[in-house]
């Protein structure tokens, strides 16, 4: 063989052998990076497991029947209120539920009917591009600048300092929305295109093929999907902050007047600080009872979270076996 | 046959509601970009105030809301704005190699069965509403790592980052970093993870079977062919950091000045958590100023999102 | 020079799933030895255990001995990584580290134990190397340019040059042609030829006729049935085994294959 004949340099190969040290210093770092690698998950268990910790066993001291159905309505500093309790959440559970509902109702309807429009009707012209540009755009819109939105459009279209429920919805929506297209998206994209054939060599029409055989095979996805998004936004406390304001007593009324929710609840209730017990106070008087308030109303709401995620993982879970079976 | 020209009706009327149909889901696609336009508009009507009002009433909402340190937009946003870059960047310094490290344990360390599990406490960690990590940041961390930020100044005290006094409490920059340093790991990592365990298997045998040990293959044909990915996850993560209002809110005291002085109090303060601190008791001038910084804050954050999504798209073409 | 590998009482399972059964055989030094067989049968499930490759997936493991020139690869202080720095191995599509150069490429393995070699030194071991796999020619003018921007054949035959510069003593290859056009397969084959004088070389090829072209022994693998484990039927002489083989079962194989 020609190659043979020049076979170029001649290598000593003894100069490129380990030496033992070599081999030794290689394998510490692997072990090293082995160990640190292990440790940084230990790292990010710290933090969760203090923080559910906490929650928990601060949180049961003040988890009473009284303080799920109470509001704040006459509640002053550290003392007891008639019924024996502290005051409590109902108000703000009620604000909760209310608020995302009307952000619920904002932003999943526009946000399927977008994702079907990207999926089934777009097919990657420029408006889908520009469209999937500004839902990534949104997705890092920050809360509080949510909030400074929905509170500006509402102080300009209705009425200078305009705060209610409805303003919160709008910004939650906001924050709901990128969320409920990219899972929409990614649901209706997994959808087979044998199933829209099928329809459509029937005569069926494009609508009907999509809602009642697209967006019904889709439909457990989206519903997980929806389900964490809703998880993400039911904790957001800065939007609701400035769009919907805080209120001590029970306001049911989404379109008119202050809202308190549970996460603004928490951080209110955190911000007092210690309740002042004078001289002539109430010998159940306690100093501490707002962090008591704050954090019982913090384990309620990260049950509320928890549930959530479970219960979208759980629809998906379910989903994912009724497709293999 | 007599029945045709119903049948044509009903054709007629399924072509319609075809139509609506299509129209609704045109509409919903383009109500997204007039939302975000919407969004832009909105505060920009909003901020107006802050620039076009009457100048002395102007400056006296700086000089206001400032406690009398700035008397410019300038002046007035410039400290907000290297306080919210400081921080995020220091919970991005914090939160990265963790975060690379727990993707690589669960793609690469952790059992098959295991790192299922593990994927799941970390949604968990994504799940916890801000507002409870400040209230753990501001009520847990603050009192039990004091002595530990102390030590620090004491010790460390000449690196000019950790010059001391230490604040006590420490309310600090370097406590707040660290809350939201946990607060962004779950994104960094989750985004981290879906890239690493894409690094094609064929180089990692090549690795491998030139005799590299574990963390050797990793460097060699598992980083590199997540870099992008990498660079663009701690994007997100810091566009994330950059807009956390809660935990900072809670947990620093505020100050207003250039310092990289970590550990003292009083020195820094981010955009989104002045806005939150300042909204309540700003007059109509006040909130037009907070609503110029916010939207100063949508600018930062929609160049460091843009970036990211840029670096992605570049890597998968 | 090449090691003879010897393989006693060789199982390999994939956790409870005996996927080989007692392999018994000698790889002769400095001599090139093929393994073919149907699907499933297990032989490149052999090859990878002796680099101990076998053992990225998770649960596998084996039982018996795989001795390199009488050292036990399994020993209990034997390290995997110091067993595949003495067996190289080549695999069935190219793999050049993407990011890297060409040479970048050939010194990789190098470079995990010196991290500064001279640069007399690696030009020498880079051009020795690119030689050795006869690709130096055609790529001495671009060392610097991706090794993923060479065509199928020269990315294989970098992967050879790759494998050859950390000089181990046996060159295992998994069907290292399977991916190549008819030329490219050509000249891989030559190269094997070349290399047999200073590596032991087990390949494992579905290709009877390029088993018969460039082995001087075969090894037939076989399952009895699927799911059965996989067993070393028979191994010998090339040339006796395609022409004269004692098991009918091989022979069936052989001339199945050969029409």
């Amino acid at each position: 063989m020609a190659s043979r004949t020049d076979r170029g340099p001649v290598i000593d190969f003894d100069r490129f052998r380990p030496t033992r040290s070599s081999i030794r210093a290689r394998k510490r770092k692997d072990r090293l990076m082995t160990v640190l690698i292990g440790l940084s998950f230990l790292v990010a268990l710290i933090p969760l497991v203090s923080v559910l910790w906490v929650s928990l066993s601060k949180g049961v001291r003040r988890l009473t029947p009284d303080f799920l159905t109470h509001n704040m309505s006459g509640v002053v500093g550290g003392n007891p209120t008639p019924t024996g309790g502290y005051g409590g959440i109902l108000h703000a559970v009620i604000g909760t539920l209310e608020i995302t509902f009307g952000s619920m109702v904002i932003s999943i309807p526009v946000g399927v009917m977008c994702a079907v429009y990207l999926v089934e009707y777009a097919h990657g012209g420029r408006l889908a591009k520009a469209i999937g540009l500004m839902v990534d755009v949104m997705s890092g819109i920050p809360s509080i600048v949510a909030g400074l939105f929905a509170f500006s459009m509402f102080a300009l279209v209705v009425g200078p300092g305009t705060v209610n429920g409805l303003a919160g919805s709008v910004a939650l929506s906001l924050l709901m929305l990128p969320t409920v297209v990219k899972t929409s998206e990614d649901m209706l994209a997994v959808v087979p295109n044998d199933l829209r054939e099928a329809a459509y060599a029937l005569g069926v029409t494009k609508q009907r093929t999509i809602t009642s055989i697209v967006l019904r095979t889709a439909l457990p996805g989206i519903v997980s999907g929806t389900i964490l998004a809703v998880a993400r936004v039911i904790g957001e406390t800065a939007p609701l902050l400035i769009a919907s304001g805080f209120i001590a007593t029970t306001n049911p009324n989404l379109f008119s007047g202050r809202m308190t929710t549970l996460p603004v609840f928490v951080y209110n209730e955190y911000s007092q600080g210690l309740a002042v017990c004078g001289p002539g106070a109430d010998p159940g008087c306690l100093t501490d009872i707002h962090m008591q308030r704050a954090w019982a109303a913090a384990l309620v709401l990260i049950l509320i979270v928890l549930l959530l995620n479970l219960l979208g993982r759980l629809v998906s879970r379910i989903f994912a076996v009724g497709r293999t079976r | 046959m007599s029945e045709k020209p119903n049948e044509t009706a009903t054709l007629n009327k399924a072509k319609r509601v075809d139509r609506i149909f299509k129209a609704c889901a045109t509409g919903a696609g383009i109500l997204i970009l007039l939302a975000l336009a919407a969004v832009t508009l909105f505060l920009i009507l909003r901020a107006f105030p802050a620039f076009t009002g009457d100048p002395d009433s102007r400056t006296q909402a700086i000089l206001s809301l400032s406690g009398g340190r700035a008397s410019s937009f300038l002046g007035y946003v410039g400290p907000l704005v290297f306080g919210t870059i400081l921080i995020a960047g220091l919970a991005l310094l914090l939160a990265f190699p963790v975060s690379l490290g727990i993707a690589l344990f669960i793609g690469y360390y952790a059992p098959t069965r295991l790192s299922t599990l593990l994927s799941t406490v970390i949604d968990l960690l994504a799940a916890v509403p801000s507002v409870i990590y400040g209230l753990w940041g501001a009520l847990v961390l603050v009192p039990n790592i004091t002595g530990f930020w102390r030590w620090v100044s004491v010790h460390l005290g000449w690196i000019p980052l950790f010059t001391g006094p230490a604040a006590a409490p420490t309310r600090s920059v370097a406590t707040v970093a660290l809350v939201l340093a946990v607060m962004i790991l779950p994104i960094i990592t989750s985004v981290t993870r879906d890239i690493l365990i894409q690094a094609p298997r064929l180089q990692q045998e090549a690795a491998l079977a030139l005799g590299a040990t574990k963390w050797e293959m990793i460097r060699l044909a598992v980083l590199p062919f997540g870099r992008s990915g990498i660079i663009s996850a701690s994007m997100l993560g810091l566009g994330r950091a950059l807009g956390e209002t809660m935990a900072v809110l809670m947990i620093l005291s505020p100050g207003f000045s250039y310092s990289l002085r970590l550990l003292q109090a009083s020195k820094s303060q981010t955009i989104a958590a002045n806005i939150a601190a300042q909204f309540p008791e700003a007059d109509s001038q006040g909130v037009a100023l907070l609503v110029a910084t916010g939207l100063v804050l949508f600018i930062i954050t929609f160049i460091v999102n843009y970036l990211a999504r840029r670096i992605t798209a570049k890597a998968g073409a | 020079m090449g090691q003879r590998i010897d393989i006693n009482h060789l199982n390999v399972y994939y956790g409870d799933f005996l996927a080989v059964q007692d392999v018994n055989m000698r790889i002769q030094a400095n001599k090139v030895t093929a393994f073919i067989g149907p699907s499933g049968c297990g032989k490149s499930t052999v090859l990878r255990t002796l680099d101990r490759m076998h053992e990225i997936t998770p649960g596998a493991h084996v039982s018996g001995q795989v001795l390199l020139e009488g050292r036990d690869l399994y020993g209990p202080d034997v390290d995997p990584v110091e067993v595949r720095r003495d067996v190289g191995m080549v695999f069935q599509r190219a793999n050049p580290f993407p990011t890297m150069s060409i040479r970048e490429n050939v010194l990789a393995g190098i470079r995990l134990n010196k991290k500064h070699i001279a640069k007399s030194d690696a030009d020498d071991l880079v051009e020795w190397a690119l030689r050795g796999a006869n690709l130096w020619n055609e790529v001495k003018d671009r060392l610097d340019k991706p090794g993923i921007g060479l065509s199928g054949g020269q990315q294989q035959r970098l992967c050879i040059a790759r494998a050859v510069a950390v000089h181990p003593q046996v060159l295992l290859m998994d069907e290292p042609c399977s991916a190549l056009d008819p030329i490219s397969t050509l000249a891989v084959e030559d190269l094997i030829n070349e290399l047999k004088r200073d590596y032991t070389i087990v390949i494992v090829t579905h290709n009877m006729q390029q088993a018969a072209r460039v082995s001087d022994y075969t090894a037939f693998f076989n399952l009895k049935a699927v799911g059965q484990p996989g067993h070393l039927v028979e191994m010998d002489d090339t040339t006796t085994i395609f022409s004269n083989p004692h098991e009918p079962d091989t022979e069936r194989y052989i001339s199945g294959r050969f029409g």
